[in-house]
């Protein structure tokens, strides 16, 4: 590549995400496919690779597969199995089965919110390897006196989803990955939990000179294990790959390992250093062959798409979102709150306040699994907008109701010593306040609306909260006067 | 000593005890296996309490199956729970399976009782039961001779009378060869037909397990033991099988038979004259017999030899010393992997490996194993050809009766070409059967082979039962034969 200092670059970023599949059992038999037990109790014949066993395909394992296939609009095909051969502890029978040319799920697209379509090259189906715990010397690889083999991983079910080198930055790779773990979630098929490895990113990334057309030499970046592991990854590599080209040296095509303490790459192993992995067909498994029958079954029991249900949401905004209101709706649909939001709004709630307090108070509790029915969630966002709650109040009353899953949001409320304030002691309240501010009175009086935080903020702490902030601000409005 | 199905009706009746027979058959073995060193591992304990069970469900009024009281010699690449399986080789020295195979519990539910495990070349790698890691199996007819291979301590034991049955497994010939040279019935069915849950693999996509016996109508009472579905095995037919013991006694008028030159010219004048004889012997019997030329058989044997090496290569990679039996100590991983597998494995097994993982490895993948895989489909396209014309072929089983020890051990083509005639049923996954007929110059046994279309086993068996019907004198003796 002919490019020096002052070349505008671009990157050139293919993703390969393999993701564990949320089914009862194993791929190939019948063990529980768990994570987090004790080492070596969800083990058979079949997993432990023993002699004599043999592999029978697991077809709810594969029906999740063939929603992952739906979901990235990919062609279902009629696919076969095959035997990837390498050495590895780690690895039950020296070799692992997976499909090679003729995979599942082929020729897809997934859209990123910044309007990037990025094509699917694949999605296929394979299994996972058993775990290695290195002891002695620190943890790590070269240094370990013994290591340990955990196999209750081995066997369970992956589909490892490729995409084409269409993204361009580490912004667009994060936007990728997140998109694609919601799609994960949305379609059942996977917890895609990166920090347990049930999500697992690999970034090919090259660089070229912007408004090229030909590919750089690529790497390929592995243990990026977080969505900031990756995004910091690739920016480095990029700059890596740049620095090298711009001193006139060339990039050599390898497997670098993202040492995320560090924040650099490292050189795993050349491309001359590769396995030959050997690749044949299985001829422990029969072709699988999803009938049309099967696949409508499939797409029939799918619902929407993350994209589609944030769609929905703005829809439910009157079209257009703020940015705050997209971050909102994000992490709404992100953790499956949409449901609930759109419950309330259509038992009449205001769709931004709903959206705030899933997306904030609800959203805070969810990740310890505490779960709201709709009604209630309702109900109290009722009681919010019509002033019978404030802010304060509500949240305290929300994150009650959370505690106990559900409830009476008035009985919850009344139960706390909320009551709203009513209007004549508001009014005497915001009197005292604008008496014990003289100056900031007369501001305001000119014009300086930022006041009103002033004020409000000192009416709540007079009421202890139990004021609501909106009435504060509109009976601040009528003292003041029309505006001059 | 008599047949499985005599002696089953007999303990089924209550007139026999299995233990008796049990006690009868250990005797044999203990008096006699020092020598023929058919078995590597007899489990005596094991088969009397089993023998036990089975008198305690006759005296029950019960039926414990059709193999009631049926002493049974297990080749050892099929798992056997608890007890040692080898391979015949010093790599899984030590394993004890923690399951059965599906046919282990087949022939458990049948009432057989299994006696002992077999020798077997290593992995089943071989013709001649020489490559066993613990010493090679002794032809019960001369001891100085080989029994055949792979399956050579099941063919030596079935003929030795230690057991009425035994089972091996055919790759590419492992049961019907030993079978002829040893003088037995020896049948491989169809692909699919006999679970391969549990036999420990060398080649997965020609492996099959299947029955040895004295004659073809407990052959054919074991085989049905064996045929059905098995849901552990992804390549078994989900077709249910007909038994074929009722179809025995139909004979073979009008049948269209076969004999392919093929499977003939390459075999020694004494060994072409019997499938000669044999074929005479059908027409006698009411057959149609034509000659059937099929010049692809020619090219099974290297397409075979590259593409069971290949699939070998992979199924033994998982004997790295990591998990079970034999573990060398290595400063890593990858030396432990090396070192365990230098010292765990023979030549040929070693040979094989080598010459499997080169047909896989990139650039030569499709000169070799993909170009092996097309001449496979091309001999299936001509069964399919030949089956248009007649309903069976009819040709030897091995080019020579028994060679003598270590003849041919430094010669692995040589070797090699003791299955030119059994391969083609293997690749096609079409069933095939040895039936002892005659002898040959030298007073051994000589088979002749039978090969059938997928799936007519019942065929094969009545076919079988004329050839041992017209069978001329010099074959084995009733009844086994003393070494």
């Amino acid at each position: 590549m002919s490019a020096g200092a002052g070349t505008n670059w671009e990157m050139v970023i293919g993703l390969e995400v393999h993701c564990e599949l949320a089914s009862a059992t194993k791929l190939f038999c019948g063990c529980r496919n768990a994570f987090g037990d004790e080492p070596n109790v969800n083990v058979c014949p079949v997993c432990l690779g023993l002699p004599g066993s043999l592999p029978v395909l697991n077809e709810h394992a594969v029906e999740l597969a063939m929603r992952i296939g739906t979901a990235l609009h990919c062609d279902i095909r009629p696919s076969t199995f095959a035997r990837k051969n390498y050495f590895y502890p780690d690895q039950a029978k020296d070799y692992q089965i997976s499909q090679y040319d003729q995979p599942l799920n082929v020729g897809g697209w997934l859209n990123l919110p910044d309007g990037t379509r990025v094509g699917i090259t694949r999605a296929h189906v394979e299994e996972d390897t058993g775990k290695l715990t290195h002891v002695g010397g620190g943890g790590r690889i070269h240094s370990a006196r013994h290591a340990l083999v955990d196999y209750n991983r081995s066997g369970v079910p992956l589909v490892e989803i490729v995409s084409e080198p269409d993204i361009r930055s580490a912004a667009q790779a994060r936007a990728y990955a997140a998109e694609l773990r919601g799609i994960l979630v949305a379609t059942g098929a996977s917890d895609g939990r990166m920090e347990e490895g049930s999500m697992r990113v690999d970034a090919n990334v090259s660089v070229r000179p912007a408004g090229s057309d030909a590919l750089g030499t690529r790497c390929e970046i592995k243990n990026l294990n977080s969505l900031r592991s990756l995004g910091r990854g690739i920016e480095y590599e990029a700059a890596r790959q740049i620095a090298l080209i711009e001193a006139g040296e060339k990039v050599a095509q390898e497997t670098r390992h993202w040492d995320e303490a560090a924040g650099r790459t490292d050189s795993m192993r050349s491309k001359e250093e590769a396995n030959d992995y050997r690749y044949f067909p299985e001829p422990d498994l029969v072709p699988l062959v999803p009938s049309a029958d099967w696949q409508a079954r499939v797409r029939a029991a799918m619902g929407p798409m993350p994209a589609d249900r944030r769609a929905g949401l703005v829809d439910a905004l009157g079209g257009a979102a703020s940015e705050a209101e997209g971050e909102q709706i994000r992490a709404v649909v992100d953790l499956g709150l949409d449901a609930l939001v759109t419950a309330a709004v259509d038992a009449g709630a205001p769709v931004a306040l709903a959206l705030a307090r899933a997306a904030n108070e609800v959203a805070a509790q969810s990740g310890a699994g505490l779960v709201l029915p709709a009604d209630s969630f309702a109900a109290l966002l009722a009681l919010e907008s019509g002033g019978r709650l404030s802010a304060t109040q509500s949240k305290a009353v929300l994150a009650a109701l959370l505690d106990r899953g559900g409830g009476d949001p008035s009985a919850v409320a009344e139960e706390m010593g909320y009551e709203a304030l009513g209007a004549d002691a508001l009014a005497a309240t915001v009197a005292e306040v604008i008496a014990a501010h003289p100056g900031e009175w007369t501001r305001y009086v000119q014009g300086d609306d930022k006041l009103t935080g002033v004020f409000t903020g000192a009416v709540m702490k007079a009421t202890s909260g139990k004021a609501n902030g909106k009435e504060v601000a509109a009976e601040l409005r009528r003292l003041r006067g029309p505006a001059s | 000593m008599s047949s499985a199905r005599a002696l089953a009706a007999a303990v089924r009746a209550g007139e026999r005890s299995a233990r008796e027979a049990t006690e009868g058959a250990l005797d044999a073995v203990a008096a006699r296996d020092g020598v023929l060193h058919a078995f590597l591992s007899v489990q005596g304990d094991e088969a009397l309490a089993r023998a036990d069970e089975v008198d305690a469900i006759v005296a029950r009024g019960g039926d414990p199956g059709p193999l009631a009281g049926v002493a049974l010699a297990l080749k050892d690449n099929l798992c056997t729970r608890g007890t040692p399986t080898t391979c015949g080789s010093k790599i899984l020295q030590g394993w004890c399976p923690p399951y059965d195979a599906t046919v282990v519990g087949l022939l458990q539910g049948a009432g057989a009782i299994p006696l002992g495990k077999t020798n077997m070349d290593e992995f089943a790698m071989g013709s001649s039961t020489e490559n066993s890691a613990f010493g090679p199996t002794r032809n019960p007819h001369d001891t100085g001779r080989v029994p055949g291979g792979s399956s050579g301590g099941t063919a030596a034991a079935v003929a030795a009378g230690f057991t009425p049955l035994g089972l091996g497994s055919d790759t590419g010939g492992s049961i019907r060869q030993p079978a002829a040279l040893c003088g037995v019935v020896g049948m491989k069915p169809t692909y699919g037909r006999v679970s391969r849950y549990g036999l420990v693999a060398f080649a997965s996509s020609l492996d099959q397990i299947g029955p040895f016996a004295a004659d073809v109508e407990d052959a054919a009472l074991l085989f049905d033991v064996l045929a059905g579905h098995d849901p552990l095995d992804s390549t078994s037919l989900s077709s249910v099988p007909e038994p074929t013991v009722d179809a025995l006694e139909r004979g073979v008028d009008g049948v269209r038979v076969g004999v392919c030159p093929d499977l003939i010219e390459g075999c020694a004048a004494d060994v072409a004259a019997r499938v000669g004889e044999a074929a005479e012997a059908l027409a006698g019997a009411g057959a149609r017999v034509e000659e059937i030329r099929i010049p692809e058989f020619a090219y099974g044997l290297s397409a075979y030899y590259l593409i069971a090496p290949a699939e070998a290569s992979s199924n033994l990679a998982r004997y790295d010393g990591v998990r079970y039996g034999l573990r060398v100590d290595g400063e890593d991983a990858a030396a432990m992997n090396t070192a365990t597998r230098t010292a765990g494995f023979g030549a040929e097994v070693k040979r094989r490996i080598m010459l499997g993982t080169y047909a896989l490895s990139a650039g030569y993948y499709d000169a070799y194993y993909a170009q092996a895989q097309r001449v496979r489909t091309l001999v299936m396209q001509a069964f399919e050809r030949a089956y248009c014309s007649v309903d069976l072929l009819l040709g030897a089983t091995a080019p020579t009766t028994a060679f003598a020890l270590g003849a041919k051990v430094d010669d692995p083509l040589s070797m090699y070409m003791n299955d030119i005639c059994t391969i083609p049923s293997n690749l096609a996954g079409h069933p095939a059967i040895s039936v002892p007929f005659g002898g040959g110059d030298d007073g051994l046994p000589v088979g002749v082979q039978v090969l059938a279309p997928a799936l007519e086993e019942a065929l094969l068996f009545r076919v079988a039962r004329v050839l041992q019907e017209a069978a001329p004198p010099g074959g084995p003796p009733e009844g086994g034969v003393a070494a």
